[in-house]
């Protein structure tokens, strides 16, 4: 757990980050988004201590992080940049070793731990465990980035703008593996990005910040339907809007479950601006959805995609 | 129909065609009754007559060159006989002074004239064009100067050469010549180690603190722009004044410690700089990425910017140590020793060839620095793949 209690931060005469308080709970995936210099890097920067509070408190699991040694904290969690930051003279293995070796594993231990980390984030352990980091392109560099970070089974990640700097391709599919990632692991995420859609699509909740306050932080389904001021609303954007709203619930979600019907199924965790897609290119009215043992949940009907959100979600 | 020659080699046509005129006009030996007269001409034709001749074969290899395929036998060819060819020209050199020594009186001289130095030159440099060329690395390059080394070495040690004017200087003095050598390497040597002292740590500094860069580099800057006889003269007071003042110290103004502070001060601009711009062009996100993971500074310092900066490190050491081996030569003015001393003797006595006894070496010695260097340069960028000063990834 990430406690933030009445923070501030300066830099001079101008306030980067302004009395600013939100707790991100075990397990959260957390966004932080806001046009620049908002202070959402500046409050990622200080979870770790790359930047020192000036006021208020920051405690992890209640601790307060001052008064522990900066490395040690730093090594307790995972730290992805933009532009990776990869140390151009050691190997792949080498730098994804990098916080394991620092806190003394042995040898076997750090060697399956990298073949376990590469495997996760699709590359070829046997082609990838020597080369060099200006060997592999972008996307594969991240990739390595992410390895990094996760190395030594950090409780807490903190991404900086990870995939901003990717094509779109590279990007979505990043995306979806630091999803399952965060699903399997439990890891608790705090994400940094400038992309509305990106904040949509990973936040479990997500952080709107403005000239170094905290806006608004809810759910991707409030932010979008319920936007606390003009500059939200204007960071969803309303062009496709629609879209957006849908992509926020699953076929799961809207799906009738008692009823039945023929066709080629949705797994219920399909987004529903996809399902929308597939009945437009099936000229469906109704498509059937299946859970994750591939067993019926249901059918889901154009109409109930353009009904108001359930009182649950609400 | 005509035919034409594909030209490949444009550099080796240029080095052919410098080395027929050279060979045809100018002369290829002096021979000389004594030391102190000068000689008369020994063409080319009159020293290739008889199968002797036969050691500058590789020099109508050197001819074809031009119209070799650029391939690696093409090139490796072109190296062969390049090298070949010189090493070639200074056995035939041997080879004709020992038949003009015959029947001449032992004062009689025999050197190397104009013509032999342009040949030499058009064979090495061919050989290194090509070299370049074909992408043979530092240890290759080495290695290639090493096999052209080794067989002038083998003629050296073999007494082939000794007939030669240059031999006959270095029979004279056999004595002093190893300890000019071992003198001169200990001066840059012991420049060296206070260059490094304080131009590591003022280069750290002026990477991290801009207001020390601001004060060191111009400083330096016209330290190098001062001629090095005169340093060693603005040199020569003080010391003299401090010598004066502690008796028995040793200190003087002349002798090998103005040598060693002067060459430090030329030596020092090369190890800043470049230390620092080494420094500077560790890229940002890596020192990031490095602190982000809970690296301390000093881990930092020594498995990052170290190993990262050294490539661009290396190169000033090498420059420097170049640099001070030329300038060392010219300590010998202020009594410095080393080979600058035979150089200055063969000045002022006028004799050409112990001009080349002091020269030769000091041209041997900055090249022997300079190529282990940059094999130590190669090894520390081989697997960086960064090229050093390039930024974000």
């Amino acid at each position: 757990m990430i406690d933030f209690e009445r923070v501030s931060k300066r830099f001079g005469s101008w306030t980067a980050v302004d009395t600013v308080s939100f707790t991100v709970a075990e397990g959260e995936f957390r966004v932080l988004i806001g046009p620049s210099g908002s202070g959402k890097s500046t409050v990622l920067r200080m979870i770790n201590r790359l930047i020192p509070a000036d006021e208020g408190a920051i405690r992890i699991d209640g601790e307060d992080i001052a008064s522990l040694r900066p490395e040690e904290l730093r090594r307790r969690m995972g730290y992805v940049i933009q532009s990776v930051g990869l140390f151009p003279h050691w190997t792949v293995e080498r730098n994804i070793a990098t916080v394991p070796a620092l806190l003394g594993w042995p040898k076997a231990r750090i060697r399956d731990r990298v073949t376990e980390l590469l495997e996760l984030l699709n590359l070829d352990p046997r082609r990838y465990r020597t080369a060099y980091p200006h060997q592999l392109s972008g996307g594969q560099q991240q990739r390595v980035g992410v390895a990094r970070a996760l190395a030594a089974e950090p409780r807490i990640l903190l991404m900086d703008e990870p995939f901003s700097a990717l094509d779109p391709i590279t990007r979505a599919s990043l995306q979806s593996e630091l999803s399952a990632i965060h699903r399997r692991t439990g890891t608790t995420v705090v994400f940094v990005t400038h992309d509305m859609d990106e904040a949509l699509r990973l936040g479990d909740s997500i952080a709107v910040m403005d000239h170094g306050r905290l806006i608004q932080c809810a759910t991707p389904l409030e932010i979008l339907t319920r936007p606390a001021s003009p500059l939200v609303r204007d960071l969803v954007g309303r062009e496709e809007w629609g879209l957006k709203r849908l992509a926020v619930e699953t076929a799961g979600d809207r799906a009738r479950p008692q009823e039945r019907v023929g066709g080629e199924p949705l797994p219920s965790e399909t987004p529903l601006h996809r399902a929308l897609s597939e009945m437009v290119s099936r000229g469906a009215e109704r498509l059937p959805v299946v859970d994750g043992d591939g067993q019926p949940a249901g059918v889901l009907h154009l109409s109930d995609l353009v009904r108001p959100a359930p009182d649950r979600a609400a | 129909m005509t035919f034409r020659l594909p030209l490949y080699n444009r550099v080796a046509l240029l080095m052919a065609m410098a080395a027929a005129i050279a060979a045809v006009v100018l002369p290829f030996l002096g021979f000389a009754p004594n030391r102190l007269l000068s000689g008369r001409p020994v063409p080319l034709w009159a020293a290739v007559q008889g199968p002797g001749g036969l050691a500058i074969l590789p020099g109508l290899v050197l001819l074809a060159t031009p119209f070799l395929r650029p391939t690696r036998i093409g090139l490796g060819l072109t190296v062969a006989a390049g090298g070949l060819f010189a090493a070639g020209l200074v056995w035939l050199a041997g080879h004709h002074a020992t038949e003009l020594a015959q029947g001449a009186s032992a004062a009689a001289r025999t050197s190397f004239a104009s013509g032999f130095w342009v040949m030499a030159a058009a064979g090495l440099l061919t050989a290194v064009d090509a070299a370049r060329w074909m992408g043979l690395g530092a240890v290759g390059r080495l290695a290639v100067g090493g096999a052209v080394a080794g067989l002038v070495a083998l003629q050296l040690a073999t007494g082939h050469l000794d007939a030669l004017s240059i031999l006959k200087e270095y029979a004279n003095r056999r004595d002093v010549f190893a300890d000019a050598v071992l003198r001169h390497a200990m001066l840059v040597a012991a420049a060296l180690v206070p260059t490094l002292l304080v131009g590591i740590p003022l280069g750290v500094a002026a990477h991290r603190f801009q207001a020390v860069g601001r004060a060191v580099f111009p400083v330096l800057n016209v330290v190098q722009t001062v001629p090095s006889i005169a340093l060693f003269g603005l040199l020569m007071a003080p010391l003299a004044a401090l010598g004066a003042l502690l008796p028995g110290s040793g200190i003087s103004g002349v002798g090998p410690l103005p040598a060693v502070i002067a060459l430090t001060l030329y030596s020092l601009l090369p190890i800043v700089r470049n230390t620092a711009v080494g420094l500077d062009g560790v890229p940002a996100p890596v020192r990031e990425a490095a602190r982000g993971m809970g690296l301390t500074p000093r881990q930092i310092f020594l498995r990052v910017d170290l190993p990262l900066a050294l490539p661009v490190f290396l190169s000033g050491l090498r420059i420097t140590v170049v640099q001070a081996v030329g300038l060392a030569a010219v300590a010998a003015l202020i009594g410095a020793g080393g080979l600058g001393a035979i150089m200055f003797q063969g000045l002022f006595a006028n004799a050409l060839d112990l001009v080349l006894l002091g020269a030769v070496p000091v041209i041997l010695l900055a090249v022997a620095g300079d190529a282990l260097l940059s094999i130590g340069i190669a090894a520390a960028t081989s697997h960086i793949g960064l090229s050093p000063g390039r930024n974000a990834p």
